[in-house]
């Protein structure tokens, strides 16, 4: 059988054996077949690279005709190119050396074949939504994802608090989703298909650049993407998703499912180009997102909230590439980005495993020498994060900046904007590293972790130290992008302001030049650090905005007011039953009566009309 | 005008009387033995007047139907007084506005 | 065969009925060997006829195009006529009706103590009712079986139900009769104006294209459109649902859900829009904001439930808006979607029911303030609990999304503005949807509750209808074949469609 369809089969296969066995499975066969289902998935990912790598074709698989209704004929269909090959990649490899990391992070709990479950579940919709050769295949994935994504969230559902993260994070992104569904509908109303390549076909021949209609159909899509990838002002819900188990924020909030959004504009590229307002948009949703979470991420104390805060600076960096035009560079970005983030959040996982689910950074610390690998990681992890020279965050923050500082008119200020984001991340990664790392010990490891974290970690080490010089077959897939000559200055910059970030954490953070205490002395400062500890209020914002006109709504209506309707006919019936009643009082001389006096009234009226 | 000796109008003047009693008789009375005679009245009253009727134009219609209403009349006589009977036995009194236990 | 088929399920009820006096666990035995051998009948039945006829368009008003046809005199004075007729849309009804109906009585199995013959006798009597809906083509004969399936519906909410069952049981049966009247009377105007041939003929051949036009015509359409939008149920008619299906008994509820609501959908897509094509097109922007606003409105309140069985009620509510936007919008893909959805939604909401009702035979109780944490002691309800949840938040992959997407994506070519607010539908399905799995099955657990899991017996009805979710997500093409040319038949009736904005709607109108 083809390679091509077995990639998402193994790990679609696994869940569902794992799924029938009804956690009755010894966790040892569950996790050898929950792992290395994705470990076969990603040795195929491979042999097709190096195919691929090797002629440059582009690969196309049909498995059958989904539906077919008038003209309307989306397939269930794979479409390899070298974006597809570079996610799949990150998705398989990345996958699998979360998936052995889990085993032993996983291996107390009850559940472990549940876990197993849903996370090869994930691997295959995510797979599904890479290789899909049409949007309607792509949105099967994309749900998938996001319902993979619930279950894992809340995946400890024995705490309410979980549930209702997990809740956040489907409900907020089926927002984005539901717009996205809309786009779809939009193209393929216009443009009569929803198969990638011939629709961007028929949008050039159809629509100019600058119509409203490509404008508006990349705008719902874009939709999809902020809900998906936690951009403003869809972004809530990936903090609150920290509630999962340490490797699913790993895989599924850190590497692959988040950057969703970076995937589908960049696979959607020819409608975008056609549109420049929204491309605009995308740029701004990206900064703007990349700053508030950045300033966000600074007063968090959570370990794994400011991860996740980071995570979602990040993708505003892949979102501002996207929109000023750099799409390889944002996906070169997106692969980095897995690398180190995966890294940081199992090296994140690790310290949390050691320390009996500590996640406050105050209660950690001095932990450099206890934990020595976990260290090594996190601080590379770190130093990609804040793109110091030659790792692999370097290479491609680089390439972001100068893309933006290149565009005409806005270009410098998302530079700008850009450069004052990395500084925050240099500041807050290393704010991290110094307060968990350094200084004395507060709570003692209780373990060290084995070599199923420990080798996952050196792997993850490696690549995001050599990611950076990794060439991507991107080539063919995007428009090549005019080599633009550089200031040379912009450039210093650029590479001094990530030095300059860490330097100021050292002085805050571990020399204790700067004291952060004196800093947040005044009540100003420390209700600006409260406002962004809380996330800039827009939970808040949205729980009156929304949440709670919605319960009350619902609450309100609860009884049926419908019925009133139809109650209101009862009572009348049951009015004129209790005035009619008097009428039927059982006397006997009164039935006379009446009668007497009906055929008085009967006679009169007859006598009248006769002649 | 053979047969009848006083004028056609003043039977009929007695009858409708006789019915006119008989109709207020039932709508006022509460006992429910003086309902069943003014019942008998009214039917009675009837009956005159069909004899009148058959009298008048030397018919014998008239007095068919009077024996038809005679009929009628015992029959009534003897299931109403088997329910006045009944009545006095539950009720323990003959006023049928005590008895109206078939008000809604 | 179409006779027999219905002759066969009322006398199985009757049989059913006598034999609880020599044993009370034979009626249920009975009832199954009656769904079956109805199945069997069907199926033998459709493999006799080549394959090619499927293909074929069915012209409505041609007897001889239809898969399967049969015509007896019964009140030729009147001219009424036993006239049956089976088309690609019929033939799915059924075996839907009568796989959910083997359903039913599996998930009853022993539920009932109280005069189990009775009970499978109106359940069979129930599904005589429904079959005879599905298949009748004489107008008169069609009102004789709307009312036949009531009846035994009403008896079986009535002595089989929950605390409440008099109450829901009279409201139900008032929504359905009244509104059932109403359509009576537009049958028999229908019946003497529109007849082609000068004499009276309830022959839905004989009627198409000859409604009354005007005030009049829409006047007679409103008594079509009440009757099935009541049975659909459409906002504002859909008040007696939610207590219907909460005193209803299990497999009542799964009935009523399952297969009763489609023949409204029924109903519309067979009688109503093709019978009065201009009044139901002048109608149809009503008719779709009252689909909107019920996917809205059901989505709404089933979110503000604490009854499992209600808020189930009330997402059938929501999901039934699909189906009443897509019938009016009247192009391939959303009346497919429309199709779609009855078929998707009658498997899920069946099991969602099931699921409902073996909760409150084991816990005794529906109120999800009661529950919590279930999943600890009953995984398997769990996990399929989890699987038809996201099913009706319309998960892809599943029957639900096909349905939705086409529907929806159908609609957007008529009218944008409809389908954006119709999609917020999407987002509070998931809203309650997460929310009942939250409240029943995730949250603390109480470690000492003794919950029995699924047996063999219910697991095997739940697998059976997720595979078949499974399918129609995946591959629902022979679903869509199968009713394709019968929309291809009607379509050509309805001239005046809304007029839509696309340049080249696939499948659209001309």
């Amino acid at each position: 059988m083809n390679t091509i369809a077995l990639i998402p089969l193994f790990p679609l296969l696994s869940a569902a054996v794992l799924m029938m066995s009804t956690g009755r499975m010894p966790r040892q066969i569950a996790a050898i077949v929950g792992a290395g289902s994705v470990g076969l998935s990603a040795i195929c990912v491979a042999i097709l690279a190096s195919d691929f790598l090797a002629d440059g074709q582009v690969r196309e698989l049909t498995l059958w005709t989904w539906m077919s209704v008038g003209d309307f004929a989306p397939r269930i269909a794979f479409y390899i190119d070298g974006l597809t090959i570079v996610m799949m990649s990150v998705i398989t490899g990345v996958g699998f050396l979360i998936h052995l990391y889990s085993i032993e992070f996983m291996w107390d709990d009850e559940s472990i074949c549940r876990y197993f479950t849903y996370m090869n579940l994930f691997v295959a919709a995510m797979l599904l939504l890479v290789m899909a050769d049409n949007l309607l295949l792509l949105y099967l994935g994309w749900e998938g994802v996001g319902v993979c994504s619930y279950l894992l969230v809340g995946f400890w559902y024995k705490d309410p608090a979980n549930g209702a993260a997990a809740r956040k994070a489907f409900i907020v992104t089926r927002v984005g989703d539901t717009a996205m569904a809309l786009g779809l509908f939009l193209l393929l109303t216009e443009l009569g298909t929803l198969d990638i390549q011939p629709m961007m076909v028929a949008a050039n021949t159809q629509w100019q650049t600058g119509d409203a209609l490509p404008v508006l159909a990349t705008a719902l899509l874009l939709g999809g993407a902020v809900g998906k990838s936690a951009q403003l002002p869809l972004h809530t819900w990936l903090p609150d998703a920290m509630a999962g188990p340490t490797p699913v924020s790993a895989l599924i909030h850190a590497a692959t499912m988040v950057t969703a959004g970076v995937y589908l504009i960049a696979r959607t590229y020819g409608l975008f180009l056609l549109a420049p307002p929204t491309m605009e948009a995308v740029a701004w949703i990206g900064l703007a997102t990349l700053l508030l979470a950045g300033f966000t991420a600074l007063a968090q104390n959570d370990i794994k909230r400011i991860l996740a805060y980071s995570t979602i600076s990040q993708i505003g960096y892949m979102f501002l590439a996207l929109g000023v035009g750099a799409f390889a560079s944002g996906i070169f970005h997106l692969m980095t980005h897995a690398f180190f983030k995966a890294l940081l959040f199992l090296a994140a996982g690790a310290v949390i495993h050691c320390l009996h689910h500590e996640h406050n950074i105050f209660r950690m610390g001095g932990l450099r020498t206890r934990l020595p690998i976990v260290f090594l990681s996190f601080f590379i992890g770190s130093a990609a994060l804040a793109a110091l020279p030659f790792t692999s965050g370097f290479y491609s923050k680089d390439a972001i900046l100068l893309s933006a500082w290149a565009l005409e008119d806005i270009g410098p200020w998302l530079w700008a904007g850009g450069l004052l984001g990395a500084l925050l991340t240099s500041i807050y990664s290393f704010r991290l590293v110094f307060i968990v790392f350094f200084g004395e010990a507060k709570t003692e490891p209780d373990r060290q972790p084995g070599w199923k974290m420990a080798g996952p970690l050196l792997l993850l080490c490696v690549l995001s130290v050599v990611g950076g010089w990794f060439a991507l077959p991107l080539a063919n897939v995007f428009p090549v992008a005019d080599d633009h000559t550089v200031n040379h200055a912009v450039e210093w910059i650029s590479i001094g302001t990530p030095v300059v970030g860490l330097l100021l954490a050292y002085l805050m953070f571990l020399g204790g030049q700067l004291s952060v205490d004196k800093i947040v002395a005044s009540s100003s400062a420390r209700s600006l650090r409260d406002f962004w500890f809380s996330g800039w209020r827009i939970d808040q914002l949205y729980e009156t905005l929304w949440v709670t006109p919605y319960k009350k709504t619902s609450y309100w209506l609860r009884n049926e007011p419908v019925d009133a309707i139809y109650n209101s006919i009862v009572s009348a019936n049951q009015w004129a039953h209790h005035r009619l009643l008097v009428l039927q009082n059982g006397e006997l001389r009164w039935y006379a009566t009446t009668m007497v006096l009906g055929i008085i009234l009967l006679l009169a009226v007859m006598l009248r009309n006769a002649p | 005008m053979d047969g009848l000796m006083v004028p056609m109008e003043h039977v009929l003047v007695i009858a409708g009387l006789l019915f006119v009693c008989g109709l207020f008789g039932l709508m006022l009375r509460r006992n429910i033995i003086f309902m069943l005679m003014s019942l008998e009245v009214m039917l009675n009253s009837a009956a005159l007047a069909f004899i009148a009727a058959g009298a008048h134009w030397g018919q014998a219609d008239g007095q068919i139907i009077f024996m038809l209403i005679l009929t009628v009349a015992a029959a009534e006589v003897a299931v109403g007084l088997g329910l006045v009977l009944q009545i006095q036995r539950r009720f323990k009194t003959l006023d049928m506005d005590q008895a109206n236990r078939l008000r809604g | 065969m179409m006779l027999e088929l219905i002759l066969l399920l009322f006398a199985g009820g009757v049989v059913a009925w006598q034999s609880e006096r020599l044993d009370p666990n034979l009626p249920r035995w009975i009832a199954m060997a009656t769904v079956a051998l109805g199945l069997l009948l069907l199926l033998s039945t459709i493999s006799g006829i080549p394959a090619e006829t499927f293909e074929l368009v069915t012209d409505p008003s041609d007897g001889e195009s239809w898969l399967l046809y049969s015509r007896h005199e019964w009140i030729p004075r009147f001219g009424i006529s036993l006239e049956f007729g089976m088309d690609g849309l019929s033939l799915l009804m059924l075996i839907l009706t009568l796989a959910l109906g083997a359903i039913a009585i599996v998930s009853s199995w022993n539920e009932i103590e109280f005069k189990p013959g009775l009970f499978q006798a109106n359940l069979l009597w129930t599904l005589t009712g429904v079959i005879g809906v599905f298949l009748a083509l004489d107008l008169f004969l069609f009102f004789l079986f709307w009312e036949v399936m009531l009846i035994p519906m009403y008896l079986l909410i009535a002595i089989w139900g929950h605390e409440n069952r008099g109450y829901a049981a009279m409201k139900f049966f008032i929504f359905t009769q009244v509104s059932g009247l109403l359509m009576l009377l537009s049958i028999i105007v229908l019946a003497i104006q529109g007849s082609s041939h000068g004499d009276i003929s309830f022959s839905y051949g004989d009627l198409l294209g000859n409604a009354p036009t005007g005030k009049a015509g829409m006047l007679t359409m409103l008594g079509f459109f009440l009757a099935f939008t009541v049975k659909l149920p459409g906002f504002p008619f859909h008040t007696w649902l939610p207590d219907a299906h909460t005193q209803a008994p299990t497999a009542g509820s799964v009935l009523l859900a399952g297969i009763l609501l489609k023949t409204g959908a029924y109903g519309l897509l067979r009688f109503c829009i093709p019978l009065f094509p201009e009044a139901s097109m002048q109608f149809a922007p009503v008719a779709m904001t009252l689909g909107t606003l019920g996917i809205i409105y059901g989505a709404l309140l089933a979110f503000a439930q604490s009854d499992f069985k209600r808020l189930v009620a009330y997402s059938s509510v929501s999901h039934m808006g699909f189906v009443l936007l897509g019938l009016y919008a009247w192009n391939s893909l959303a009346l497919q979607g429309a199709i779609m959805q009855m078929v998707a939604h009658g498997v899920s909401t069946a099991a969602l029911f099931m699921m409902a009702g073996a909760l409150q035979h084991r816990l005794h109780t529906r109120d999800m303030n009661r529950m919590g944490g279930l999943w600890y002691n009953a995984p398997r309800m769990g996990a399929c609990a989890m699987f038809f949840v996201v099913a009706s938040l319309g998960l892809p992959g599943l029957g639900n999304f096909v349905a939705e997407f086409l529907v929806l994506a159908g609609l957007f070519a008529v009218s944008p503005w409809m389908t954006a607010v119709a999609a917020l539908g999407l987002i509070t399905a998931a809203v309650y949807s997460l929310w009942l799995m939250q409240k029943t099955f995730q949250g603390k657990p109480d470690e000492d509750r003794k919950l029995q899991d699924f047996d063999h017996r219910e697991m095997s009805a739940m697998v059976i209808m997720m595979a078949a979710l499974i399918w129609l997500g995946l591959y629902p093409q022979p679903v869509l074949d199968l009713t394709q040319p019968v929309l291809e038949g009607l379509q050509p009736l309805v001239t005046n469609v809304p007029a839509t904005l696309a340049v080249n709607i696939p499948g659209g109108a001309p």
